[in-house]
């Protein structure tokens, strides 16, 4: 359980998230949606302890994040932006990764596999090509077993295949009882995908619920619909 | 933060530009030696280009790495690493791999040349430890530049803004209010002076070496004490440490309060 | 006299139980000519008067203890030989000069083989002639200036050889004053209170081989013509008043063969003419030479000039001195035509220097960037130093010197 108290960020004088309240649940897929500049990203980060809050808390299994480190064990994230320092190979990366995090159980070798990145293992980050590199990123997030999984645009640059092995990765995560936050564009995705939804509209929770409740509360047929009536309101 | 260290370390080792600097003071150093064929001329070589190269090379460098490897510090920051060691590992890893280029380039040719068999070797010694000293100082004062200013053109013209002020215009400025002020007592103000920029710290640690017949030349008392004994030598590094470690504490409270 | 060639010369002992006990008495008794031979003992005598021709000789270095009571051997006649004593105490005045030995209006005389400590002045000429001071080991105690006198004293005396001594911690190691044609070879001073060797209205000597190291001001040599100093060493004198040499108002000498390392000055020189310096080495001093003004047709040649800070400073716009063929460590010009001389002419005088004249505590900037870039533009077009100031044909190899 994720509980987010009254959070504020800002960034000089541009407020970036002004209040958000928010608990989110165990053994759910969660998304996180909104416009550019919404404050997706900044909400993630605050999570990770990347951004620290101008006001407010985040309570991860009843303890304050505040300078704590610790927690992050639990956590597997998928940054938006794939760039790993260029002269290791990617061996070299999986290696220092799962060094770095101390655990001796990961499960590089069936994600190797599954994103056939067996070729790749001794070349060096630098020479990959971007998708490539966003599998190498989904291969390092998903080889934990922690018990939260943040992705942040987890599709970007993806081939067809590996998006249906993500969503199958994604899947099975959620069969073994992972709570999973993502943020994305792609509405068929999220779609597919998430539980629930929840939509961040200048710096505040617009919309928190499941996707048939976000359709019959726009009166839409289908969910993209739905999120361009909420964006055309707003935006009138 | 080893582990950190460590693998900035290896990966800066293998990059491009650590051959470089390090290619290019085995060459320096060769050609000072073989064309020369003489200890002392190139020692007092190398002094020039230690105190105003080494600066220049580790602030750039500095900045460079952060920047490119800012990407990669993200995927770190959410690691269960604790923060500002990400950043002091980082640090490390740079300035390190910039000494040990600048140790092993310069160490090979004085080496096969035969330092251990001269008298230079302390003064060689000192150069290397000044130039090691440097390098940790201005790659903590670019890390600071760098985490403090996300535009990296801008962060880029402050190092080397740095850099010049530290390395001409600072003693531009000293010269000129010596020579304004020369009616007054000024040995206090100049080695006060000389503490507060690195690069003058340094190179007086040197001077003590090269030039200490000039230095004992001036009457001042506390010139006498310092140049004289070896109180000098002890404060210079002294304050060579604080002005490592206090840049160091300041990348780590940056760190601590920055936003990724 | 007559007496003294009538009888043929003897040897009188000296010891606890000889006839005589006591070496001024045994030097009273003796007729011209006879030696007085001091067995080994400590003998507490002050005052011994040294009237006629005479050899006093002492054996396996007897001691003669002054007790601090006043001068120890006076002499006053020719012919007078002294070798082989160990005197200590002599005794310390205000107003009195005393010394270990004194020859006083006498020719012909050799002090050698002396050991001297505890003492006030050493070995003190006044108005003697043709003597030889050689082998004497004079070993000090002095730390002020004012309370302390000089090694060997030379004082209205001419054609002395000073040779072979071993002076330190005293006042002035050597200290000529109206000496003329003397020789002063292979003599080490050092660690004095203030001057190695001192020269002051002294014409036409030669000092040579000598060593001076780490005395409080070096070496001066002032008011005086003619003189050859060759192959002297200069080392560690430091301080602000210190010189490897300092050159006042000396005219038509040569300074030949000389090494000046590790001083504060090398050579410092005011109103010094027709001066020829040639094959010195000049290594890591503070100033190689400092020249203060009205100089003069003086020539330089063929010295290596090796990593001083400074190598030349000047005080003035004028030149009238000459720089030639000499090696200069800091010289960064080329030799195209491989004749072994630079092709571009070498400005031995920095801008920096003159800046450290006027300011003093500007030298804690020496070798900064910012000095390095002013020290550039003045050489690239000379405002402020002399222009006709340089070394038109520097070596750029170390000169190898034949010395003897």
């Amino acid at each position: 359980m994720i509980e987010i108290r009254g959070l504020y960020k800002k960034y000089g004088k541009n407020e970036v998230l002004k209040g958000v309240d928010l608990a989110i649940e165990e053994k759910k897929i969660v998304a996180v949606l909104g416009p550019n500049g919404s404050g997706k990203t900044t909400f993630i980060k605050s999570i990770l302890g990347m951004v620290l809050p101008s006001k407010g808390d985040i309570i991860m299994e009843g303890k304050s994040i505040k300078k704590e480190w610790k927690y992050r064990n639990n956590i597997d994230y998928l940054p938006q932006i794939a760039n790993f320092p260029n002269n290791l190979t990617v061996k070299e990366l999986i290696n220092m990764i799962k060094d770095l995090r101390q655990k001796k159980s990961a499960d590089d070798g069936a994600l190797v596999e599954l994103f056939k990145l067996e070729p790749f293992l001794n070349k060096k980050l630098g020479n990959l090509s971007g998708g490539t590199k966003q599998k190498v990123n989904i291969l390092l997030t998903f080889m934990f077993d922690s018990p939260i999984i943040i992705l942040d645009e987890p599709t970007s640059g993806l081939d067809p295949i590996s998006l249906i092995r993500l969503k199958e990765l994604i899947d099975t995560e959620k069969k073994k009882g992972k709570t999973i936050i993502i943020t994305s564009h792609i509405m068929n995705f999220v779609e597919e995908v998430a539980d629930e939804i929840v939509f961040l509209l200048e710096g505040k929770i617009y919309f928190k619920g499941s996707i048939s409740e976000l359709k019959e509360k726009t009166n839409q047929p289908d969910f993209e619909h739905a999120i361009a009536s909420i964006l055309t309101q707003s935006y009138a | 933060m080893l582990k950190i260290l460590k693998y900035s370390f290896y990966d800066l080792m293998r990059s491009r530009w650590s051959y470089v600097y390090f290619v290019f003071y085995l060459v320096l150093g060769f050609v000072l030696l073989f064309l020369n064929n003489n200890v002392s001329k190139a020692v007092i070589t190398l002094m020039n280009v230690i105190i105003i190269l080494v600066p220049l090379i580790g602030t750039i460098f500095g900045v460079m790495y952060y920047y490119n490897s800012k990407e990669f510090t993200g995927l770190l920051l959410a690691q269960p690493i604790k923060r500002s060691l990400i950043f002091l590992g980082q640090y490390l890893g740079v300035a390190l791999s910039l000494s040990m280029s600048l140790i092993i380039g310069l160490g090979i040719p004085f080496i096969l040349y035969g330092i251990f068999r001269s008298d230079a070797i302390w003064d060689f010694s000192l150069l290397l430890i000044t130039g090691t000293f440097l390098t940790l100082i201005f790659t903590a004062l670019s890390f600071n530049i760098a985490l403090s200013n996300e535009n990296r053109i801008k962060g880029f013209g402050y190092a080397i803004l740095l850099w010049l002020f530290m390395a001409v215009i600072y003693d531009g400025i000293f010269l000129m209010s010596l020579m304004i002020f020369e009616d007054y007592p000024l040995d206090t103000f100049s080695l006060t002076a000389t503490m507060f920029n690195p690069i003058d710290l340094s190179r007086v640690l040197i001077l003590l070496k090269l030039d200490i017949s000039a230095l004992m030349g001036y009457t001042g008392a506390l010139f006498q004490k310092f140049f004289g004994t070896n109180f000098g030598m002890f404060l210079s590094i002294g304050i060579l440490i604080l002005w490592v470690v206090i840049p160091a504490w300041f990348i780590e409270r940056k760190a601590n309060r920055k936003d990724f | 006299m007559l007496a003294g060639k009538s009888v043929p010369a003897k040897t009188i002992e000296v010891c606890k139980k000889c006839t005589y006990s006591e070496i001024g008495k045994a030097v009273e008794a003796a007729n011209d000519y006879d030696t007085v031979l001091v067995r080994k003992g400590t003998y507490k005598e002050v005052n011994i008067l040294i009237d006629k021709p005479l050899v006093l000789k002492g054996e396996n270095y007897p001691v003669i203890d002054g007790e601090l009571k006043g001068e120890i051997i006076t002499i006053t006649s020719d012919d007078v030989t002294v070798d082989g004593l160990f005197i200590i105490n002599v005794g310390t005045s205000y107003t009195v000069d005393y010394a270990a030995v004194r020859v006083i209006k006498s020719k012909n005389f050799l002090i050698q083989n002396l050991v001297l400590e505890k003492l006030f002045f050493g070995i003190y000429l006044e108005k003697s002639e043709n003597g030889r001071v050689y082998h004497n080991n004079i070993i000090g105690d002095a730390e002020e200036e004012y309370n302390s006198g000089n090694g060997i004293q030379l004082w209205y005396s001419k054609n002395i050889e000073i040779e072979q001594n071993i002076i330190s911690h005293v006042r002035d190691g050597i200290y000529l004053e109206f000496a003329d044609d003397c020789i002063i070879k292979n003599n080490i001073s050092s660690n004095n209170v203030r001057y190695g060797l001192h020269f002051m209205f002294s014409n036409n000597d030669i000092y040579s081989n000598n060593t001076f190291e780490n005395n409080g001001a070096g070496v001066a040599v002032m008011f005086s013509k003619e003189i050859k100093m060759y192959n002297n060493v200069f080392r560690d004198n430091w301080g602000s008043a210190a010189y490897g040499m300092l050159l006042k108002e000396i005219n038509d000498s040569e300074i030949m063969g000389n090494t000046f390392q590790e001083n504060t000055v090398g050579i410092n020189i005011e109103g010094s003419n027709r001066i020829t310096y040639s094959n010195n080495d000049f290594i890591r001093n503070g100033w190689a030479i400092k020249s203060r003004g009205a100089c003069y047709a003086n020539l330089f040649t063929e010295n290596n000039f090796l990593y001083n800070s400074f190598d030349l400073s000047y005080n003035s716009k004028l030149n009238d001195n000459k720089f030639e063929k000499n090696y200069w460590s800091n010289y960064a010009g080329y030799d195209l035509d491989k004749d072994g001389i630079g092709d571009v002419p070498y400005r031995p005088v920095k801008l920096f220097s003159y800046v450290v004249n006027r300011t003093p505590e500007a030298i804690i900037l020496l070798r900064s960037l910012f000095t390095d870039i002013i020290d550039f533009s003045e050489k690239v077009s000379p405002v402020f130093t002399p222009d006709n100031l340089l070394d038109i044909q520097p070596k750029m190899k170390q000169i190898v010197h034949d010395r003897n």
